[in-house]
């Protein structure tokens, strides 16, 4: 008889009495290992009548990837201690990602290491509240304004064995400056305190000043990327953008409440979210001021800060509430909070250049260290770690609809104090008040 | 808006994308076999013995054809574990057996002294379940005797759902009663109110049980509901068998008139009917799609029975006693076949599924990879609740939630926030925006949907009035109908 042999499997073919047959033989040796360094052989046939319940079963994994995923959600890395007043701001070193500068209420001036959680430089930087730090693009120096109407540039590295801390520059202002910003990859900075002011670094009053009859400002901001673009929060409930090409501003939008800060998108050319003191967010275009984009609500009280992340994908604020939110860039509803029994008013937040980390400066004199994704495991992991989270990360957006799944997803514990905050429906009878959306609610007027 | 639409456009694509792989790599990559029995011309597959085809294929394969005489303790049950390397015997008078059948390596056998109705293996070859006279015994499978559960009595027939980790039993008592073997909780119990339940089979597509009972009519349960979800009459006297293919398609039917019969179990319709001079006491479907019947002492098997209409088995064998339980063999072309003499062994070409997934049944797994897959079976352990006719309930857009949603909201408002803008035509200058023409263009905007609906109907219609025409018969006296 005749061996006809298929991959796999070997068969007989018979012509005695004209009978052909074959039949499934298999050799074990195609199917266990040779030895027992090797890995063990998994041969794969993807029929879906092998696999049956494949809705049901992912559901499965989902639901229960999803909890772990809350067992495991332990954000809080590391507190900060070593201020002696309330922490007022916080800047990102453009070149380093493990230090970090924070300035406090009392004119104090840290630099920390975050790889050891430690201070490795004080300095009194002025007297009075620190209004803003910012580091220079270059990383070699900083610039910090405070209370004492100066605007002080200090170099990055630490003073030798006996020697003073000394500036490296010192500017006296006419009135105190509240903000300050420095431009992407030009020597210039921007102040602003009664009036928005451009300042070259080499001379000692500013190349140009915006004002529009409005009393204080409270932050300054430059576009990241379009570089020559600023923005600022101005008393008088309104934000206010400028090129610092032009010689006067460029628009603003006058809103229902004041804002306290703003943080433009890295990664959109012309959006910018503001935190406001009417506990919400506003994600505008700067093309299209008349509506904003997206109204972010969560907070309970005042939000204080906010920064986005380097992807440009979510942002963090920081409220007078005592939490951190984080909030997806086009979603009304943070995905997270963050809170502590010892986090009081949190001032000031930062998200760290490697989109990683988060960190908070807050009224208690700590500045806290948290994780951006509360489980993700830190560190460098497997292969089949990574294959591992995110097939649980693609079956979690999958089933992200369903009741049970979402229930578990968005639980999250609060302090007692949040069940007190709560809003009541309005009781005018329907149709009687003209129906307005949420986003034109806020917008009271844009003047250009 | 657009940025969802595109999204899930592209989210459906990819899916696309990946079926098609999956599809190439099953038909194309894979290795495929075509395994089967041919006669000549003159000669019949059927009329073929097993000793000839034993003698014909290499020598592993004709040892899978062989004859266990066990006499003492009446006919058996048999069953064979998911991944088909380990046997189960249980004679009625007590005989408890299990081995490995292709090396003949005993792991237990002992007596029970009681009558046994049933057994059934659980998700490894570690545990066995036992229907004995009373109640329901787990054996290890070294023979230690592991639980003895009161609460199911009188069990006649078991089936075991695994990925549900769920033991349904049927009992004498007409108690349809499902057991959570990883916690060994009762899920279920649901009073059939059909009298005895001796005719049980599963859907390994949707995880239903299918009862047959003896005024013809088949059940179908879910432990969910307390009544039947599906109630189906047959067969003209009782139901003495039923099985089903491994897809969810076709139901094998078959019942004391005599006929055996298939429907399709998604439409619930019957597709075809055949008559068998004895009728058929046991059913059983392989993985490729063939059908055992056994008639008293012969065993016949046939093929592609819901396709074609089918005229002659392919394959018969006669074994010593009266049959009692039928099974094939999971990846092997090996029937099992239980009788009142003992078990018989017999090779049918073409049975058997030739490439196993190595991570869901693997006949050649080790120690580690057996211990792996039970922790990873368990957590995907589905929960009784989503059993139901159609598996892929779970991935269907819940509508009814929506619009309950939507009118919940609207009675709070006051208004309908989806509700479309009423049609505010654009003022356009150099008189262009006169009444007549304001007028004129409200008319185009004006009963959209109305038209869109129109539309669609009128299409519907056409195609009807096309597939009518051509169906109907040609013939001469066409000419004189009006």
């Amino acid at each position: 008889y005749a061996k006809l042999s298929t991959h796999g499997c070997i068969s007989y073919v018979v012509f005695r009495f004209q009978m052909k047959v074959k039949v499934l033989s298999r050799n074990p040796d195609d199917y266990v290992r040779e030895t027992k360094l090797d890995i063990q052989r998994v041969p794969r046939n993807y029929d879906p009548s092998l696999h049956p319940f494949e809705v049901s079963r992912e559901y499965t994994r989902a639901l229960n990837a999803t909890k772990l995923e809350r067992v495991f959600a332990k954000p809080f890395l590391a507190s900060l201690d070593g201020h002696r007043d309330g922490v007022n701001c916080l800047a990102k070193h453009t070149q380093s990602l493990s230090t970090l500068l924070s300035g406090s209420c009392d004119g104090e001036l840290k630099v920390w290491d975050l790889t050891k959680r430690e201070c490795v430089r004080t300095l009194q930087a002025h007297e009075g509240f620190i209004r803003g730090v910012v580091v220079r693009y270059c990383g070699t120096s900083f610039f910090t304004v405070g209370d004492d109407k100066t605007i002080k540039q200090w170099t990055m590295e630490t003073p030798g064995y006996g020697e003073e801390e000394e500036p490296l520059n010192t500017i006296l202002g006419k009135t105190v400056f509240t903000g300050l910003d420095h431009h992407q990859n030009k020597s210039v900075f921007a102040t602003c305190g009664q009036q928005v002011d451009i300042w070259d670094e080499q001379r000692s009053s500013p190349i140009r000043s915006f004002s529009w009859g409005v009393d204080s400002f409270s932050s300054i901001r430059f576009n990241p990327v379009e570089t020559d673009l600023l923005g600022s929060c101005a008393s008088d409930r309104s934000i206010i953008l400028y090129d610092m090409r032009e010689s006067t501003p460029l628009k603003k939008v006058v809103m229902t409440m004041r804002s306290n800060t703003l943080c433009w998108n890295p990664m959109e050319a012309f959006h910018f979210t503001c935190a406001n003191e009417d506990y919400n967010l506003y994600t505008y275009d700067m093309r299209f001021l008349e509506k904003p984009i997206k109204v972010h609500m969560d907070h309970v009280s005042a939000v204080l800060d906010v920064d986005y992340s380097p992807t440009g994908q979510e942002f963090v604020s920081a409220s007078f509430d005592k939490t951190i939110r984080i909030f997806p860039k086009n979603d009304g509803h943070s995905r997270e909070v963050y809170h502590t029994k010892r986090m009081q008013h949190v001032i000031c937040v930062k998200w760290s250049s490697d989109s990683k980390y988060i960190l908070s400066g807050s009224d208690e004199m700590n500045i806290r260290l948290w994780k951006a994704n509360a489980a993700e495991k830190l560190g460098v992991l497997s292969h089949r770690e990574r294959e591992a989270a995110n097939y649980s990360q693609k079956l979690k957006e999958k089933f992200q609809h369903h009741p049970q799944i979402r229930r578990i997803a968005r639980h999250r514990h609060l302090p007692k104090i949040f069940s007190f905050y709560r809003f009541g429906f309005s009781s005018t009878k329907p149709g009687s008040v003209p129906v307005l959306s949420e986003k034109e609610k806020h917008v009271v007027s844009v003047v250009k | 808006k657009f940025k969802r639409k595109d999204k899930i456009t592209k989210v459906r694509n990819f899916v696309c994308f990946l079926y098609w792989v999956c599809v190439e790599y099953c038909c194309f990559l894979l290795p495929k076999c075509e395994f089967f029995l041919e006669g000549d011309e003159d000669e019949d597959t059927c009329t073929i013995s097993q000793e000839d085809i034993a003698e014909a294929v290499d020598i592993t394969s004709g040892a899978k054809y062989f004859n266990l005489k066990l006499t003492q303790f009446g006919p058996y049950r048999v069953d064979y574990s998911k991944t088909g390397r380990q046997l189960l015997l249980g004679g009625r008078r007590g005989h408890l057996a299990c081995f490995d059948w292709q090396t003949k390596q005993l792991m237990c056998e002992i007596n029970v002294m009681e009558s046994i109705s049933d057994v059934k293996w659980l998700h490894t070859d570690s545990m066995f379940a036992v229907a004995q006279k009373q109640w329901l015994y787990v054996y290890d499978s070294n023979g230690i005797e592991l639980h003895c559960i009161r609460k199911f009595n009188d069990v006649l027939r078991m089936q075991f759902l695994p990925y549900h980790f769920l033991l349904a039993t049927a009992s004498a008592t007409s108690f349809l009663q499902y057991l959570d073997v990883s916690t060994g909780k009762e899920v279920a119990a649901i009073c059939t109110k059909t009298g005895r339940l001796d005719v049980m089979c599963q859907n390994p597509h949707n995880a239903i049980i299918h009862l047959g009972h003896s005024n013809g009519t088949v059940t179908l349960w879910s432990p969910n509901q307390k009544e039947a979800l599906v109630k189906m009459l047959c067969h003209q006297g009782g139901v003495r068998s039923v099985a089903v293919d491994k897809m969810g398609n076709y139901m094998v039917t078959s019942g004391m008139d005599k006929k055996l019969k298939v429907f399709d179990i998604r439409a619930l319709k019957p597709l075809t009917s055949y008559f068998l001079p004895a009728g058929a006491s046991c059913l059983s479907l392989s993985q490729r799609g063939l059908l055992s019947a056994a008639t008293g002492d012969v065993v016949q098997v046939y093929r592609d029975v819901w396709s074609t209409p089918v005229t002659k088995p392919y394959m018969a064998h006669r074994v010593r006693g009266s049959v009692w339980g039928l099974q094939f063999c999971p990846f092997e072309d090996v029937l099992g076949v239980g009788h009142g003499e003992g078990f018989t062994s017999m090779l049918v070409p073409g049975a058997g599924e030739p490439n196993f997934d190595g991570l869901d049944a693997n006949p050649y797994r080790s120690a580690k990879q057996r211990q792996e897959w039970e922790v990873k079976a368990l957590l995907e352990k589905i929960q009784p609740e989503l059993i139901s006719l159609d598996p892929t309930d779970l991935g269907r857009v819940d509508r009814a939630t929506f619009e309950q949603r939507h009118q919940e909201k609207v009675q709070s408002l006051g208004f309908d926030p989806h509700a479309k803008e009423k049609f505010v035509p654009k003022f356009k200058k150099k008189g262009r925006s006169s009444a007549g023409a304001v007028e004129r263009r409200k008319k185009q905007v004006a009963h959209v949907d109305q038209r869109d609906k129109v539309k669609m109907e009128e299409q519907q219609k056409r195609k009807e009035a096309k597939k009518a025409a051509l169906s109907r018969r040609k013939s001469a006296l066409d000419r004189f109908k009006k």
